[in-house]
């Protein structure tokens, strides 16, 4: 056990030694996000009764950024390993695939919610938040979190260069993430966007986790933590299969 | 190949560029996997028992790595909790002291010269006191003075019934401390003898002579390396050749103004069994 701890504390360590990058620029971004929306779409939009957009808004904008925060955590923390070759200090080590995959996963968890915590508590500034099913919220956050987590994790396996990573996240992370109903609800688009949107696992992460907010969302959060539960299952089971075979990190 | 190293040895793996020695050395670590074949480190298999023979295990990797976030002393202390280790400050502070880094306990990695960056990641494969040390080019651009100190606390630790195996393109270094040495060459084992034995049968002596005349006997009893006026290079496989060649000396009138012998070294026996000579 105090290989997976040390492990985890190296990485939430990484993270936080460079926490102006790590945590206050995404914090940042993400108030950008409500700033420049709110003011465009304030009035404009109306999702549910009762719930003035930019409200609607600040769930969506703290999930999106602890599920990128997550990713970014265990895919550049690993990539960055490999690139500079340091990560012979975590594979000559008697760490097992499954401490391995806990510790970056975790980690990943933790700068997920820190993030998340960060961007609510800015938003609180702006906007009255109140927590309908707090239960719900965290449930959402933290598997959200270490489904991304262990995404980031595959990705950073997967990856032999920055630019390929990159690829991934513009490619991949970024548009499953804008278009998941964050800026605005599903029922609000044509019926093939709509049925797209379904296809989309970040939808019912969003989903999920603002029904905590407001006891309201597209589909039941029941669904929604299925959907999760299943990819969250299928990820760290290739993840861990990955470890295991030693899979493009050892040769 | 099948190669055995005791425990307690002071092992060299030499060989050109190519050869295997880094492959090999990434096979027993676990940083590659092997196609076919068994590796294990005291008994335990590298795969199926992979946790024990990585703990048995200490490997300085050839290639200067580091992570740039922590300092010396986080570094190792982050090491030992891999290894399962918690509160190791006191074998740490050793092991930093005879390193030299003591001074550098708190400097971040990214400050360290290239010369320190190495005493590090020796430091880093003996947190956990592993039975076999493996050293993959350990003093390859380092100062004479890291080396030397360096080698006094691996022969240390070897005395102390450590395992130690070496790579190195220093013959000079596999010369002075080991006891066995494999030469590698195309991922075979080219020889494989204690380090005396292998410069006594591949290499011999080389003797310089300045003669008091230009020519010299026919036949001559001995390898000419080398002939330009008086001067003379003889290759002789043992010392006792060099007594006919005397003999011959003698009985033609020749005399001998300088005498010069080369002891053997390994030198020549890893250009004969990899070089252009084979």
């Amino acid at each position: 056990m105090i290989s997976f701890w040390t492990l985890f504390h190296k990485e939430v360590l990484r993270f936080w030694k460079v926490s102006i990058q790590t945590v206050a620029a995404p914090v940042l971004t993400a108030l950008l996000y409500l700033l420049v929306f709110a003011h465009a779409l304030e009035g404009r939009v109306r999702v549910y009764e009762n719930v003035p957009y930019t409200l609607f808004l600040v769930p969506g904008l703290v999930m999106m950024s602890v599920l990128q925060n997550a990713f970014a955590n265990s895919s550049s923390s690993l990539i960055q390993s490999k690139i500079t070759g340091n990560i012979v200090f975590i594979l000559l080590p008697p760490i097992s695939h499954l401490q391995f995959f806990g510790a970056y996963v975790a980690a990943s968890v933790v700068r997920g919610l820190v993030v998340g915590a960060g961007v609510a508590a800015a938003a609180a500034v702006f906007v009255p938040l109140r927590l309908e099913a707090p239960l719900w919220t965290l449930t959402f956050a933290l598997l959200g979190a270490a489904l991304l987590g262990a995404l980031g994790l595959v990705a950073g396996i997967l990856s032999e260069k920055i630019d390929q990573l990159a690829a991934f996240q513009n490619f991949v992370i970024m548009p499953l993430s804008f278009l998941s109903g964050v800026f605005y609800s599903v029922h609000s688009l044509p019926p093939v966007w709509q049925a797209l949107s379904h296809a989309n696992p970040f939808f019912y992460l969003i989903d999920g986790f603002r029904y905590g907010f407001f006891g309201a969302s597209d589909v039941a959060p029941a669904i929604s933590l299925g959907v999760l539960g299943v990819s969250l299952l299928l990820i760290s089971v290739g993840a861990l299969q990955m470890l295991a075979s030693g899979y493009k990190l050892r040769h | 190949m099948t190669l055995t190293i005791d425990e307690g040895e002071f092992f060299g793996l030499l060989g050109p560029n190519g050869a295997g020695k880094t492959t090999l050395i990434n096979l027993i670590a676990g940083l590659a996997r092997a196609d076919a074949g068994k590796l294990s480190v005291m008994g335990a298999d590298v795969i199926a028992d992979y946790r024990r023979a990585r703990r048995m295990l200490g490997v300085v990797p050839q290639e200067l790595v580091f992570d740039p976030f922590f300092t010396v002393r986080e570094t190792l202390r982050i090491q030992s909790g891999y290894f399962g280790l918690r509160r190791n400050d006191a074998w740490i502070d050793e092991v930093m002291h005879h390193l030299d880094l003591t001074a550098k306990a708190d400097a971040n990695m990214r400050a360290l010269s290239g010369g320190m960056k190495r005493r590090v990641l020796v430091a880093q494969a003996l947190v956990h006191k592993p039975r076999v040390i493996v050293l993959d080019e350990p003093t390859a651009g380092v100062d004479v003075e890291l080396r030397q100190g360096l080698w006094q606390f691996v022969r240390r630790l070897n005395r102390e019934g450590q395992t130690v195996v070496l790579t190195t393109h220093y013959l000079e270094e596999a010369e002075l401390y080991c006891n066995r040495i494999a030469m590698l060459k195309n991922g075979r084992v080219a020889a494989l003898d204690s380090t005396r034995n292998l410069l006594e049968t591949f290499s011999g002596l080389e003797v310089r002579l300045r003669l008091d005349r230009d020519r010299l006997p026919e036949p001559f009893p001995a390898r000419i390396l080398a002939h330009e006026g008086p001067l003379v290079t003889l290759r002789l496989s043992s010392a006792r050749e060099l007594e006919a060649v005397l003999a011959r000396l003698r009985e033609s009138g020749i005399s001998i103004v300088e005498l010069e012998l080369q002891p053997p070294d390994l030198e020549d026996v890893f250009l004969r069994l990899t070089g252009r000579q084979s």
